[in-house]
């Protein structure tokens, strides 16, 4: 595990001091003016870390309406380019973590600045220059990090994995060695989206985890199906450092978008949806069965 | 043994983390029943492929096209397999394997239809729940084997989204296995995917290789100085070149769809070919690093072939490996030529392949043909291997046909 201290880039382990709300939003979806509107609007709703997704036109992980989002941003321009003035453009205080696919990155600067051994640099050079502070790669296990985690490491961001229900043994392990920021703890099996109940699967993982000791000190922040307080609660109670919440946000958005409202309107609605959920990872915090001797 | 996870720089396992124990599952089966043939898997594989399948499949002479192209062509009639397409080989392995593993479901995504017909057939065969994935624009065009699918008791779940071919065909897939992942065997239909997936179909397939190597030696005596088969994803190609790879002095030819032209556009993000070998770059997509059709920024372009079984953005990376290496001649030729390719096999020597196969022929008659239109000096026997036949293409082929001027081709009257 990478030390935050040392590479200088401790805003992402410090957003999970307190229970932690993580809004996840396609950059540029469903333009790019009314995109950064929303970003701000959920960072006043309580946001303490934003994943932004740099869209991909193959994005295997995602559900139906992050799929959406994803085609929307697209179509409406979305570049690797853009995506980093995106970042620039925003006025906003919180960590900011880029979640895409692997081949964006290794692309990135392909033919121009990269040398063929060094893929991967070009992309995170950038994305250190406009200020993000580190990455979640769906499509990029562990195993096939190794060149990520150093370009990573070189530029001071951290590399966030996804531990799954059905991460065990020597895998979690080959995780926790290379894991920085925090770990994103996948409640349930399947694609992205929002569900109506929270997953018994989650509490089981998470215990998986705190009984492990190489999971300690890294924060552990739930997502995949969560969309209302009441779920976010339920998951800080269960032991959780923070939530994550993509769809139910993006179904916001999608509705605003076909319903042609204004873009305060949505942001608007996007903040009050903020607000209800860092609440609720709040409230989650108060369940909590106290550790025994404090 | 273990599993070649990488071919030089492709290959690899990049899938979402939900995926990985399957994928580490899958590997530990394909050593052990595959590789080590334990509980004799390899020995019921065979005998369900001679018996369920009807191997071997003949290496036969064609004596109106080696006529034409004054040297020995011969056919690996692989459009003689049950199902009529090389897909049997590896969906029934995969099936069976799946089966070895004490799965409870099947899921597969298809193309052209043949890879889905042939894992419906194989699952009501080895008694196992199927649902296949198919592009809408594929289900329209392939009619008949989505009615073949349905028949063998398989679900034909359409994709909507994208463009709606096999590229998006497999990312759904993809989405559903990452949910069943515990119960479902994804039987991926090509040399794609992530390892173990392209060193296991290339296993299976290489059956295609292995019996046109002893039936040219029974023959005709010796190896053949070129083997030439079509390449989509690759499963055809890597079967029929797999056992003549070590052999330097026989020519592979891996002969890709041109589609209409071999420029891009990167405006619209679409390719009007599927010639990942020819013009792709390297980058990741569906869980290997290969040789791929993207715009400038990684996105994963829109292919096209007048076949829906080569319309794939992407290719197996052990055969981009080879092609990197020399060792295997990336060539294409465009839906015109394979049109009048598909014509010609028809009308001279009495088969209909399959419209990814007539990319083959297209081939040698642009080599070899009366006006040899290609520079490329053919060795005097070559095999092609016929990887499907092409009744499933018709009312492609029809619709095609019509409005083009093709040399030969039957009238078009009565669809007039």
């Amino acid at each position: 595990m990478t030390d935050p201290e040392a590479d200088g880039s401790a805003g992402l382990e410090s957003a999970f001091e307190e229970p932690a709300f993580v809004p996840y939003l396609a950059a540029g979806d469903p333009d790019f003016e009314a995109s950064v509107e929303y970003v701000e609007a959920l960072a006043r709703g309580g946001a303490d870390v934003v994943e932004l997704g740099l869209p991909f036109s193959e994005p295997i992980a995602e559900g139906p309406t992050i799929q959406q989002a994803v085609v929307r941003a697209l179509d409406a321009g979305m570049t690797p380019e853009r995506f980093f003035e995106f970042v620039e453009a925003l006025d906003v205080e919180v960590p900011l973590v880029c979640m895409t696919y692997y081949n964006l990155i290794y692309q990135y600067g392909n033919g121009e600045t990269a040398s063929d051994d060094r893929p991967v640099y070009p992309f995170v050079e950038r994305a250190a220059e406009v200020g993000i502070d580190g990455f979640v790669v769906p499509d990029l296990p562990a195993e096939e990090a190794d060149l990520l985690r150093a370009a990573c490491d070189e530029f001071g961001l951290e590399l966030v994995f996804i531990v799954a229900p059905t991460t065990r043994g020597d895998r979690l392990e080959t995780i926790l060695e290379r894991v920085s920021g925090y770990l994103y703890v996948q409640a349930r099996l399947g694609v992205t989206g929002a569900r109506a109940d929270v997953s018994d699967r989650t509490a089981e993982s998470l215990e998986r985890l705190a009984a492990h000791e190489g999971a300690r000190g890294v924060p552990k922040a739930v997502g995949f199906g969560i969309s209302s307080g009441e779920q976010a609660a339920e998951v800080v109670a269960a032991g959780a450092d923070g939530v994550i919440v993509g769809s139910a946000l993006v179904d916001i958005v999608a509705e605003g978008h076909e319903n042609d409202d204004s873009t305060e309107a949505v942001a608007a609605r996007l903040e009050a949806k903020g607000r209800e959920l860092k609440e609720g990872a709040l409230a989650g915090a108060q369940r909590r069965p106290r550790p025994e001797g404090t | 043994m273990s599993t070649e996870t990488k071919f030089g720089d492709y290959g690899g396992q990049y899938v979402p983390e939900a995926l990985m124990p399957a994928i580490e599952e899958l590997t530990d089966a394909y050593e052990r029943y595959v590789l080590d043939n334990e509980d004799g898997f390899v020995d019921e594989f065979r005998q369900r492929l001679a018996d369920f399948g009807g191997r071997p499949t003949p290496l036969q002479r064609a004596d109106q096209l080696s006529d034409r192209y004054d040297r020995e062509v011969y056919l690996k009639r692989e459009d003689l397999l049950h199902g009529g397409a090389h897909k049997l080989n590896n969906a029934l392995g995969q099936v069976l394997l799946a089966k070895y593993m004490g799965k409870e479901r099947i899921i597969a995504e298809t193309g052209a239809g043949q890879h889905g017909t042939a894992t419906a057939m194989a699952a009501a065969h080895l008694d196992m729940p199927c649902e296949i994935y198919m592009g809408r624009r594929d289900i329209n065009r392939q009619r008949p084997n989505v009615f073949r699918m349905r028949l063998n008791d398989a679900a034909v779940n359409p994709v909507d989204v994208g463009r709606g071919t096999l590229k998006e065909a497999i990312s759904e897939t993809m989405r559903d296995w990452a949910g069943s992942v515990e119960t479902t065997h994804y039987v991926i239909g090509s040399v794609v995917g992530p390892a173990p997936f392209p060193a296991m179909v290339r296993d299976f397939q290489s059956v295609i290789s292995e019996e046109t190597r002893r039936q040219f030696d029974e023959q005709v005596g010796g190896l053949p100085g070129a083997v030439v088969a079509c390449a989509g994803g690759g499963s055809n190609t890597m079967g029929a070149f797999a056992e003549f790879v070590a052999d330097e002095d026989v020519d592979l030819y891996a002969v890709e769809a041109g589609g209409s032209s071999l420029s891009v556009d990167e405006e619209t993000g679409v390719a009007p070919n599927s010639a990942s070998l020819s013009i792709g770059e390297e980058g990741v997509l569906h869980g290997a690093r290969t040789k791929l059709l993207q715009d400038g920024h990684g996105q994963i372009m829109e292919s096209h072939s007048v076949s829906s079984g080569l319309d794939y953005s992407g290719v197996g990376p052990e055969l981009a490996h080879l092609v990197d290496e020399g060792r295997v001649v990336p060539t294409n030729v465009d839906d015109d030529a394979a049109l009048e390719a598909f014509h010609r096999l028809s009308r001279e020597e009495g088969i209909i392949p399959a419209l990814e196969t007539a990319h083959a022929f297209g081939f040698l008659e642009a080599v070899a043909g009366p006006e040899a239109t290609r520079d490329v000096e053919l060795p005097e026997t070559v095999v092609v291997n016929v990887s499907g036949r092409g009744d499933k293409d018709l009312e492609s082929v029809i619709e095609e046909t019509d409005g083009r001027d093709i040399e030969g081709a039957p009238s078009m009257e009565v669809f007039e």
